[in-house]
């Protein structure tokens, strides 16, 4: 074992990079919860969102093309879900598991004849004179565009939920839809396109696991991170800025982990791979312990049909 | 303009017909998906429905598979249902499923070579109690710290799955495997082996747990107080407390069952059709029982159909693969889109289809 082989810098530049995909779909999730969504299908959309956003980049050679189908990819089958939930009024849940389960078996059906290929590499983003600047420049200013439009994201999602009309309606028709139905604002619609937020956000995660993480597509290669993302909404608290950090802290055991594998701890590879799932089991466990904080923020219609007529 | 009116009650007519449309549906759905994929949509959906049992070359092999398949099915299913049932959502029986096993296997492979006939009864308990104790996990997380038992339950898979891969190429590595990885094969082990029970018919010990399960599942939940209690959690949660239902004894009661019976049915494959454990023993039957529980409208009998629907579209699909090329993922997906038809169908079982203007109250 030698753990002077890790080096600082990689590490902490590998955790943003790691954690990224999860930051981006946590984020989406997050803006669907706060509208009063339980999309538990967060899983599917990512995996459905990686298949096609490589299979655009390596047809068309262009990789942000590949996000943009990630993004529609992940959206239209975001979109079955809203029209069950919103429209037949079916269990949240159990639509959502649905989501998932079609998710993972479609994409493996369309990545068929992808698996083994190279997607077009995507170039680092080298900000000048920032990235120039010893220890700080490597980890959080060489990265591709996608790390940064990810942060650009929550803060965006930020700012339009605490501060702006758009965000106050949306949180109104989380927090009580009848209130917001009665008040004269169109609740099926709203959510709808939380929906569909939630579920380009979800795609555009996916597309960065197979477009830059990994870089290439497995059947069910992104292997419970969608569940890692729900698990950080709550962790977060339904708060934005929240999100990030449990990203990050996700995304540090994860290239930790990996790190110390390549070290070569003495503990058994198949022990390291399991622990960035018990650890955010353990976050979890440690937020929802305390009763009253948790509850507290968690939007009030959070999982409930809303029928006009009754 | 179509609007939807709540039914006082739900329909009992539709809520036995949106099954069997659902199913109707998904093979509409699925045919144009195969005709998309440029495989005869009639033809492809002939071989899954019925060729395994009726062609005349393949059915002498597939038909047994079908209890095979549907045994794993059943028996994980009824456990999630009664959970369900009281909004308890254990999603993670794949990951009780593979503690079962492990937990079953090392019973019986630290007794090899002996020859006695408690060791299996002894794998049985031991599967049971390994998948009864992966599910106390969230359970207790649950009713303890108020953590959400889907995601735990969930995330366990992963943790499960890698536990079963250090297993087999450490623990319960067959030591006169040279190297490979993978257990002792337990069918070779005559004291250990969940052998066909009658031959020729697919039936082993697996298939007649689940067909205990199912009839004392529908005891359970007609005849006796824990099974009005689940009902009744799951339909009136404030009426349920008022008559003095403890949540946080239901929700044990609701995953350990799911969990033993998960645990069990992991089992009876690892002793039986699989045989050993390898890093890639489990297949998704955890996950596709909850498909198998909703086809069956979460009633132990509709279970015990939609299990053996279920089967035969497992079964179906590896035919399809071999005849016709289908990629083994179509069947998947094919399944995923009967699970959205279903849950789409189930407002025709809550609701009244109007169509013109709302009227004025």
């Amino acid at each position: 074992m030698d753990l002077s082989s890790i080096n600082p810098v990689l590490l902490l530049a590998a955790l943003m990079v790691a954690s990224t995909p999860i930051l981006l779909a946590a984020i989406g999730e997050l803006v669907a919860e706060k509208a009063g969504v339980l999309n538990l299908g967060v899983e599917g959309m990512m995996i459905i969102g990686a298949i096609c956003g490589f299979a655009v980049a390596v047809e068309t050679g262009n990789p942000y093309l590949g996000y943009i189908g990630a993004a529609i990819g992940g959206a239209a089958l975001s979109l079955i879900f809203a029209f069950l939930t919103q429209y037949l009024l079916s269990n949240q849940v159990a639509t959502g598991l649905a989501l998932t389960l079609f998710g993972l078996g479609f994409s493996a059906l369309i990545g068929q004849s992808y698996s083994g290929i190279k997607p077009p590499q995507i170039n680092d983003l080298n900000i000048p004179l920032l990235a120039d600047i010893p220890f700080v420049g490597p980890v959080l200013f060489q990265h591709d565009i996608m790390v940064y439009f990810a942060i650009l994201l929550v803060a965006v999602v930020a700012y339009m939920l605490t501060r702006t009309r758009a965000g106050l309606i949306l949180r109104a028709v989380g927090e009580s839809h009848d209130a917001a139905h009665a008040l004269g604002y169109k609740v099926v619609l709203i959510r709808v396109a939380a929906i569909a937020f939630g579920g380009a956000c979800a795609g555009l995660g996916g597309a960065y696991l197979s477009l830059v993480r990994v870089p290439q597509w497995t059947e069910g290669m992104t292997a419970g991170a969608g569940w890692i993302a729900l698990a950080i909404v709550v962790f977060a608290s339904w708060k934005p800025w929240r999100v990030l950090l449990g990203a990050y802290l996700f995304g540090g055991i994860t290239v930790l982990q990996l790190n110390l594998q390549a070290a070569g701890v003495k503990i058994p590879v198949e022990y390291l791979s399991m622990s960035p799932y018990l650890i955010t089991i353990l976050v979890l466990v440690i937020m929802s312990a305390d009763r009253g904080r948790a509850s507290l923020n968690a939007p009030a219609a959070l999982g409930k049909s809303f029928h006009a007529a009754s | 303009m179509i609007r939807l009116e709540k039914r006082p009650e739900p329909s009992q007519n539709w809520a036995l017909a949106t099954p069997v449309l659902a199913v109707l549906a998904t093979m509409v759905a699925g045919g144009i998906m195969f005709a998309l994929l440029g495989k005869d949509p009639v033809e492809a959906i002939r071989t899954i429905f019925w060729d395994p049992l009726f062609h005349p070359d393949f059915a002498a092999f597939s038909r047994p598979q079908l209890l095979v398949k549907a045994g794993p099915l059943i028996l994980i299913a009824i456990g999630l249902s009664l959970g369900f049932r009281a909004g308890v959502w254990n999603i993670g029986a794949e990951g009780q499923y593979i503690i079962g096993a492990l937990c079953g296997a090392g019973v019986g492979l630290a007794f090899y070579p002996l020859e006695a006939f408690w060791i299996f009864p002894m794998m049985v308990i031991a599967g049971a109690l390994g998948g009864w104790a992966w599910a106390m996990i969230p359970g207790i997380l649950k009713t303890r710290f108020n953590t959400n038992e889907i995601l735990v339950s969930l995330l366990l898979v992963y943790v499960a799955e890698q536990l079963m891969a250090s297993m087999a190429v450490g623990l319960l590595r067959n030591p006169e495997g040279s190297g490979f990885p993978g257990s002792r094969n337990l069918q070779q082990y005559a004291s250990a082996a969940n052998n066909e029970l009658i031959a020729g018919t697919g039936m082993h010990w697996g298939v007649v747990a689940a067909l205990i399960a199912v009839i004392f599942a529908y005891i359970l939940l007609n005849r006796h107080i824990m099974g009005f209690n689940i009902r009744l959690a799951g339909q009136a949660p404030r009426a349920a407390k008022f008559s003095g239902v403890k949540p946080a004894r239901l929700i044990l009661f609701c995953l350990g069952v799911s969990g033993a019976l998960a645990g069990m049915a992991g089992l009876f494959e690892v002793a039986g059709p699989a045989g050993q454990i390898t890093i890639d023993f489990n297949v998704g039957y955890g996950f596709t029982a909850i498909i198998v529980a909703f086809l069956g409208r979460l009633h132990p009998v509709g279970i015990l159909l939609a299990g053996l629907l279920m089967a035969l579209t497992y079964i179906g699909g590896e035919l399809a693969q071999f005849m016709l090329g289908l990629p083994a993922a179509a069947i998947q997906a094919f399944q995923g889109m009967l699970l959205f038809f279903l849950l789409a169908g189930d407002v025709l079982t809550n609701f009244r289809i109007r169509l013109g203007r709302a009227e004025v109250a």
